[in-house]
């Protein structure tokens, strides 16, 4: 394959993904909805219990709920496949372009991005071949469309050679951890999420989302999930600050990038403390969660396009 | 949770003393010192910082006469060295010094005490199980204790039970999570203290020699003396750039790459190498970064007579990513005074209705454009003048004109001429001596290490008891407890299970069947 057709493949590739996440996030969709109508139902029976020796036995409530759950069920798997899929294809995406550049396909933003989508769909579904995150598809699966077409519209740019600052195989290590620390900070935001609109409504006794586990699961996961992370991204500072030292002559040097990398860490470092503060530990460390998330954006969108950084290598 | 009224403590000094070190060392303390830490941050990423832009900083102040000097004042443009932010990070190292001090005495004395003794009923634990072994009471234990001891249990053995238990490193690597961030802290302020960093503009061809005098800018600690510069030397011989020509990222950098000879002290062998953005030059401890570049137009003055009375290159400083560059050249011992302010722009545009704008960063069709200046330019006042500034105050404008390499432009009323030649490139370099920075890196393995260590390591206690049935074996109790619920207690009983049953040659228990379960 020459050039052109390199370039063509990988960006066909990407706009292949993205229409393959769209059925999967609407699939997802479905299946969320399904579980939702079937509890709404459920409320509003009420159960009958018999009582035979001492054996309370509770009557399965009467009605449509596993012909709607069964239709549900069958639209997560679906949507999980395609998700699979998605995957698989974007992957392919990033590889090409990769190779269309003769480098690491991490030159860009909008690499960088389409990186990006392949760390979180790569991090949830690692997690789905141990767990059943059917209900998370959802959550996952339009962040990873909005990160995508932000690249293929605003951050799109040919490939061209590294500028010198990026020549390095630091830049392998520390953007790959970024990644990865992407993919994991996006799950943990998206669990962090649900489980405050969980754990309100378990609090006012409302129909709960049915497929979402508990509040409580949720906020343990949340916290897995981020005591996976917050390693890898002081990794990813540190790596990033031994490699300042080596470009730039010094390893801290308050640049509006690292200091956001900076804040990033202190707000997950606060929320690993605030999992074990008496009255943080609930909605509140969630929240933080979402902060830290929140300043990730920040310093991935944010600094690159409106600050004038060290790290201004969006090709935007 | 509910709010009691506090119970004050009397408030006597020492009272107060502990009252309040006791609020700074709590945890919700330094929770929200972490997010003061975090919003603290912020400002010095929307406002320019002196150390890293201070002709930014200038411009901005002057930009905003009402609010410039009031953020000003208050530290916003140096953000990180402010006094502000100073407390917030010293409060919060405080805090996590009186929060790690007592935890380490607590887990000295935990490490050297025996694992606590086995409870009375132990079928009561959510996790524990009960089955019999067709074994001795004294095998069985045998068998348990070195299945625990050569999976590295602490434990204690009685003639009835075992108590064990394990994951002491989960503590400890967060104690040292929590002092190497302490070392971290020192490392900074070895190499604020001890440390200087230097910039300096060399032209091609030039030289430069590491002494306080060649530098054109250069700040050290409180503790860095002149003298301890070590007196190296090097030559720039040869500046070789290039830029992306294709239409992605044009006019992007795609080499950058210095060539120098250098001495590491004079009269010693001169030694060549090659300096790049990413690999510098180490000598003594100090290391030279190549950080920046641009163009210096060579140019010749000649006087009313004709003699020649500059000759040179001089530095232009790049303005824009196309290297549209700005600079002056002064001749101050021409009578009147001549001095020129220039434009130079590697490319020139191909119409001049935006002014001089270079439209790529290489030199396709160099130009300067210059407006010269007749007079006094202000140097017999003694007061030290930027070599980048013309003081036009007490001169007259001769006119303005645009020269490519080659070409003379003939002053008005016979004031001299002035002829581009052609153009050198420069480079410039900083040269730092950290002396903090490995025990910074030391304390970032070592924080790096103890996290990981206390967020994956599950501390977890075992027992075991023991009695013999009518028939010569053994039934067996065993119970596991631990502070966090990833902790894999139910696989952990399953192994001891296995390693005892395999005494008596029964077949292991049926294994629990591989469910997938959500969490």
């Amino acid at each position: 394959m020459n050039a052109t057709q390199l370039a063509g493949a990988s960006n066909a590739a990407v706009y292949a993904s993205m229409v393959i996440l769209t059925l999967a996030m609407v699939l997802f969709a479905i299946s969320f909805a399904a579980g939702r109508r079937r509890t709404g139902i459920v409320q509003t029976q009420v159960p009958i219990s018999a009582s035979i020796g001492s054996t309370a036995l509770l009557t399965r409530p009467a009605l449509d709920a596993p012909t709607e759950d069964e239709a549900g069920r069958k639209s997560a798997n679906i949507g999980m496949s395609l998700t699979w899929l998605g995957f698989v294809v974007l992957l392919v995406g990033v590889v090409l372009r990769g190779v269309w550049a003769g480098r690491v396909p991490w030159g860009n933003m909008y690499e960088f991005s389409i990186s990006t989508a392949v760390g979180i769909l790569g991090a949830f579904l690692i997690v789905s071949l141990r767990r059943d995150v059917r209900w998370l598809g959802l959550f996952i699966v339009i962040p990873t469309l909005l990160t995508l077409g932000l690249a293929v519209t605003v951050l799109y740019t040919e490939a061209a050679q590294l500028v010198p600052a990026l020549k390095s195989y630091w830049l392998v290590i520390h953007v790959a951890a970024a990644i990865i620390c992407a993919g994991a900070f996006t799950l943990a935001a998206a669990t962090a999420g649900l489980s405050l609109v969980q754990g309100r409504a378990e609090r006012r006794g409302k129909a709960a989302m049915a497929k979402v586990p508990s509040a409580e699961k949720l906020r343990t996961f949340t916290y897995r999930v981020l005591a996976f992370a917050f390693p890898l991204w002081t990794f990813a500072v540190v790596a990033g600050a031994i490699w300042a030292e080596n470009a730039w002559g010094r390893y801290w040097g308050w640049d509006p990038k690292e200091t956001w990398a900076f804040i990033t860490w202190v707000i997950y470092a606060a929320y690993l403390h605030a999992r074990s503060t008496i009255g943080w530990r609930g909605d509140r460390a969630s929240w933080v969660a979402i902060a830290g998330w929140a300043a990730f954006l920040i310093n991935y969108f944010g600094v690159n396009i409106f600050v004038n950084s060290l790290h201004g290598y969006s090709g935007v | 949770m509910s709010i009691k009224a506090p119970t004050l403590p009397p408030m006597d000094t020492l009272g107060f003393l502990r009252y309040t070190w006791r609020q700074l060392t709590s945890m919700k303390t330094a929770l929200i010192l972490l997010f003061l830490l975090a919003v603290a941050s912020v400002p010095g990423s929307i406002f320019p910082q002196r150390g890293n832009n201070p002709l930014r900083v200038n411009e901005w102040i002057a930009q905003s006469p009402t609010f410039g000097p009031i953020f000003n004042a208050m530290g916003f443009f140096d953000v990180y060295s402010s006094p502000w932010f100073a407390a917030v990070y010293l409060l919060l190292f405080i805090s996590l010094i009186g929060c790690v001090l007592p935890r380490t005495k607590v887990h000295w004395r935990a490490m050297l005490a025996p694992p606590p003794p086995v409870p009375r009923n132990l079928l009561r634990f959510p996790e524990s199980m009960e089955f019999e072994v067709d074994a001795p009471t004294g095998a069985v234990l045998a068998r348990a204790n070195a299945h625990l001891s050569s999976r590295r249990w602490r434990l204690v053995l009685t003639e009835k039970s075992i108590a064990a238990e394990k994951g002491f490193l989960r503590e400890t690597g967060n104690l040292v999570f929590h002092f190497s961030l302490i070392l971290i802290l020192v490392g900074v302020a070895v190499g604020g203290l001890f440390g200087w960093k230097g910039n300096v503009i060399v032209r091609e061809g030039q030289g430069f020699a590491n002494t306080l005098t060649q530098y054109d800018a250069w700040g050290g600690g409180r503790f860095t003396g002149a003298a301890r510069l070590s007196p190296f030397s090097f030559t720039l011989d040869e500046f070789n750039v290039d830029f992306e020509r294709g239409a992605a990222q044009r006019g992007s950098p795609s080499l950058f790459e210095a060539d120098v000879t250098y001495r590491r002290s004079p009269g010693t062998v001169a030694e060549s190498t090659r300096i790049e953005v990413n690999s510098p030059l180490a000598i003594d401890g100090a290391k030279v970064f190549l950080v920046g570049h641009g163009y210096a137009p060579k140019i010749v003055v000649r006087d009313a007579s004709g003699s020649i009375v500059f000759d040179d290159s001089v530095v232009f400083l790049p303005q824009d990513g196309n290297f549209t560059s700005t600079g002056v050249v002064k001749i101050p011992d021409s009578d009147p005074q001549l001095g020129f302010q220039g434009i130079f722009v590697p490319t020139a545009a191909s119409n001049n209705l935006r002014g001089p704008i270079s439209i790529f960063p290489g030199p396709d069709d160099p130009a300067v454009f210059l407006s010269a200046w007749r007079g006094d330019m202000g140097l017999d006042a003694g007061a030290p003048q930027s070599v980048y500034r013309l003081d036009t105050a007490a001169m007259e404008q001769l006119g303005i004109d645009a020269l490519s390499p080659g070409q003379t432009w003939v002053l008005p009323d016979g004031s001299g001429a002035i002829e581009l030649t052609g153009f050198e490139r420069w480079a410039s370099f900083q040269i730092a001596f950290d002396p903090g920075k490995e025990i910074a890196l030391l304390g970032a393995i070592l924080a790096m290490t103890g996290l990981m260590l206390s967020l994956f390591i599950r501390r977890r206690r075992v027992w075991i008891t023991v009695a013999a049935t009518a028939g010569g074996g053994t039934v067996v109790q065993m119970a596991g407890l631990a502070r966090i619920e990833s902790a894999d207690l139910p696989g952990e009983l399953q192994l001891i299970r296995e390693a005892v049953s395999d005494l008596a040659g029964i077949p292991s228990a049926t294994t629990a069947p591989d469910v997938k379960e959500w969490m």
